[in-house]
């Protein structure tokens, strides 16, 4: 039984749209997996519908074994929803909040408190539990919206951007949060531009573009696809032009440093021997961009370069 | 349907609403506290001295139970209309929808909260008018059964006007210039004895004059129109308003793209 599977989904809006263009996606139980794509590909109306928010114009999709068109109602309970846009009524106060969406899943008020304080506490808000939604920051009101999409504990956690405009500090700490209860056995979709972070966190990979999935598989071979690199290598002392590197593309960068294109079958040990051989230092190395961004690029671009 | 599950829901989501009728208490029970006052001492004090009786009742007496059916209605529509329109604007409507309550539960959640803020404001109607009137219940059971189902009716209709609303204009468009003329116009401050009988027929196409003077009936002991028929229009617009909700809920009118 799969987490969530997708058969042949399309939809076309009123105005003609046709966002989804008959898309399959199964995502396993326990997996971390990521939805990527450019604005407009369809990632959001997916969820949309999966979630029961958006009416599907046809195909299926099943949670947990459960279709929503038969079995919505049990469908839903095995789902939480992260959404891109703060929906939370900022005049409400945090606990509440949480507590009365624990009610729309049925949870007896006691088991609710109880709920309410453990994912409070465990994504810092309890101590602002009296406090109206309005008076959060950008940053509480997306873990508010985490704490309320958890309090019924759903075996699919599905989070659409969370931490768009998050700073650096709390987007770790949630990427944290989220690897241990994936650890513990929930299962997560996770929409993101920032592609590091799907990178560090994904085992699984979807993109999505123009309505259709370009890419379905895990992320360790979907990765290995690339067929090049771009590391910048800063050196010791000072380089008037780019040398030339026997099997290496170079360029050299505004700030000093030194652009290397490496193939995949390369090894770096050639790279530091033609770098001994022309008398360059390297002081530091480091990825010009994360391996993903370079791919995806590729893929939604229709780019030759990095894919097969 | 998991029916413990929608019971608990149904439950939270009238403790939502109770809860948000007290937040805003400016804006819910004042209000209509201010407006009925005013109308006792304007209607029923000042202008109704002279008026005299109506239907062998004070002036004042004959209206009070109008009045309160007026604040009652006004208030069950304007509370389920702004509530829904509200979470619907706000977005946060969709922790309902992703929730598994059903859609029943969802209307009878927001009509529970319609009927109690209706029934609260319509208690603290009566409070004032017995400042400035004696009011002697004549059937009490039909009184109360009239007013909650006829409270019953006005939030389910506030219901799909919320369904329809896209923009705040249009929730005040139907209590502007349907609800307000039909509950003038139906019985609140007068007898349709006194009207030529083309118009007493055309009154008699008017539900909330059923509703009045079943009301009324109920507290006075008088009334223009036969209580069955009033209890039998009710009853078919409270079936028919809430199938029509439940199936504007099922096809995601207004709510899902």
């Amino acid at each position: 039984m799969k987490a969530l599977s997708i058969k042949n989904l399309t939809k076309t809006y009123a105005n003609g749209n046709q966002a989804l263009k008959g898309i399959n996606i199964d995502v396993e139980p326990g997996d971390f997996c990521a939805l990527l794509g450019p604005n407009g590909a369809g990632k959001t109306t997916a969820i949309g519908i999966i979630s029961s928010l958006v009416n599907k114009t046809s195909g299926s999709v099943e949670i947990f074994g459960h279709s929503i068109d038969t079995e919505l109602e049990a469908a839903k309970t095995h789902l939480g929803l992260v959404p891109q846009e703060i929906n939370l009524n900022l005049w409400e106060g945090v606990a509440n909040i949480v507590r009365t969406q624990a009610g729309y899943y049925g949870l007896p008020r006691k088991l609710a408190d109880e709920r309410t304080e453990k994912y409070l506490r465990e994504l810092r808000l309890w101590d602002r539990r009296n406090d109206a939604a309005r008076s959060l920051s950008g940053g509480m009101k997306r873990r508010l919206m985490i704490a309320r999409a958890l309090v019924h504990e759903p075996r699919l956690l599905i989070l659409d951007e969370p931490t768009a405009g998050v700073d650096i500090e709390i987007r770790r700490s949630m990427w944290d949060y989220l690897q241990r209860i994936n650890a513990e056995g929930t299962t997560i979709i996770l929409t993101t531009h920032y592609l590091e972070e799907a990178e560090s966190l994904c085992r699984h990979v979807a993109i999505i573009d123009g309505g259709e999935i370009i890419e379905d598989a895990p992320m360790s071979s979907v990765l290995r696809q690339l067929q090049r690199e771009v590391f910048v290598l800063n050196i010791d002392g000072e380089l008037r032009e780019a040398p030339t590197l026997s099997g290496f593309e170079t360029s050299l960068r505004d700030d000093g440093d030194l652009e290397v294109v490496t193939s995949k079958d390369r090894r770096l040990n050639d790279l530091f021997a033609e770098l001994d051989r022309n008398d360059i230092r390297v002081v530091s190395l480091r990825n010009k961009a994360n391996r993903l961004e370079e791919l995806f690029m590729g893929l939604v671009e229709n780019k030759p370069g990095p894919a097969e | 349907m998991n029916l413990s599950l929608n019971l608990v829901a149904i439950k939270t989501l009238i403790h939502k609403e109770v809860s948000r009728v007290f937040r805003i208490w400016v804006q819910t029970i004042v209000p209509p506290a201010i407006t009925m006052t005013l109308y006792f001492i304007i209607f029923g004090n000042l202008i109704g001295r002279r008026i005299g009786t109506m239907d062998g009742f004070d002036y004042m007496q004959y209206i009070a139970p109008g009045l309160i059916m007026m604040s009652v209605i006004t208030n069950s529509y304007g509370n389920v209309v702004s509530s829904f329109f509200g979470a619907k604007f706000g977005r946060h409507i969709e922790e309902m929808l992703v929730s598994p309550m059903s859609n029943a539960a969802i209307i009878i959640g927001h009509v529970a909260g319609g009927v109690i803020r209706g029934l609260g404001v319509g208690l603290l109607v009566t409070v004032i008018a017995l400042f400035f009137t004696r009011l002697d219940v004549a059937h009490p059971l039909i009184m109360l059964s009239m007013v909650v189902l006829s409270s019953t009716v006005f939030a389910l209709a506030g219901f799909i006007n919320a369904l329809f609303a896209k923009k705040f204009d249009d929730i005040s468009i139907v209590p502007t210039f349907v609800l307000t003329p039909l509950t003038y116009l139906g019985g609140v401050f007068y007898s349709i004895s006194l009207l030529p009988e083309f118009w007493q027929g055309v009154s008699k196409a008017n539900p909330i004059l059923y509703m009045v003077n079943a009301f009324r009936y109920g507290v006075l002991g008088t009334s223009d129109i036969n209580i069955v028929h009033a209890y039998a229009i009710v009853l078919l617009f409270v079936a028919i308003l809430f199938t029509a909700c439940l199936m504007l809920l099922n096809r995601g009118v207004g709510i899902r793209e």
